[in-house]
């Protein structure tokens, strides 16, 4: 039997793999990637949880956790589509409209 | 010993594997190997006796939104990608954020007390189906949720939709 501790530090790393690419990458599709690492491994943690704790919210949390995932990877994406038309880079250090 | 050999073959994939998706320089690369993480990662929630999981994990993660990275990553210019450097000048500050994150994330997970056991057994599972106990509590306790979660998958439809085509010059 594998421990939970197992699952919850796989997902810690993982999560902090994403964390990684969302900060330090260049280009923003990665960046998106690197968004949805981190919602896969909480995932994982959720449905290690799940199994045990033998209670079935943690799935029921990953299938919300999957399906905001989905809509946010639609919207995101649209921005960058929308982005290339008016700028023509995928860079995030490019992009200083806002001058923020 | 076979369960956590198994474990050990999918822990130390999943990390390669996320690893190799955050450092690849060609993004079309970086979504393939993503590709198979995916699958690993299914391969993990089959493991947990989470099949519906497994199979929402392929047919959306796989099936869906890396078909959407994949379309936009070939809108963009690969061989600028290449030249380029493919971090940006601050990475050691975010590499740096990130250690002390997983540093704090092991450090809180060694004072971890699982709660208590709920209802939902290996047995019961097995004897009603996971597709089954899971659509029960999803139609019956979660019925709320789902249904904002359909309005926020139409809102993501209807913006993606407005973000994403061309302005009508009046």
């Amino acid at each position: 039997m594998v421990p939970l501790n197992w699952y919850i530090l796989l997902s810690a790393v993982v999560f902090t793999i994403g964390v990684f690419g969302f900060l330090s990458r260049r280009n923003i599709i990665i960046m998106f990637m690197s968004i949805e690492l981190m919602l896969n491994a909480v995932n994982i943690s959720l449905i290690s949880f799940s199994h045990y704790l033998q209670d079935m919210r943690g799935q029921i949390l990953a299938f919300f956790v999957i399906a905001v995932a989905a809509s946010e990877a639609a919207i995101g994406l649209a921005i960058v589509i929308a982005l290339f038309r008016n700028k023509a880079t995928a860079h995030v250090d490019e992009i200083h409209e806002m001058h923020g | 010993m076979i369960s956590q050999l198994f474990f050990a073959y999918f822990a130390f994939a999943i990390v390669l594997l996320s690893v190799l998706v955050i450092t690849r320089k060609n993004p079309v690369h970086s979504v393939l190997w993503m590709l198979l993480l995916f699958f690993h990662i299914a391969s993990l929630y089959l493991f947990l006796n989470a099949e519906f999981m497994a199979a929402i994990q392929i047919i959306v993660y796989a099936g869906g939104i890396l078909v959407l990275f994949l379309f936009v990553v070939l809108l963009m210019n690969i061989r600028e990608e290449l030249r380029i450097n493919k971090f940006i000048g601050a990475w050691p500050t975010g590499f740096t954020f990130a250690v002390g994150l997983l540093v704090v994330i092991t450090m809180s997970v060694r004072s971890f007390v699982a709660g208590p056991q709920g209802k939902y057994t290996i047995d019961l599972i097995k004897k009603e189906s996971n597709i089954k106990v899971l659509g029960k509590l999803l139609y019956t306790d979660f019925l709320f949720p789902f249904e904002v979660a359909s309005l926020i998958l139409l809102v993501a439809i209807v913006g993606a939709i407005v973000l994403a085509k061309k302005r009508v010059k009046s």
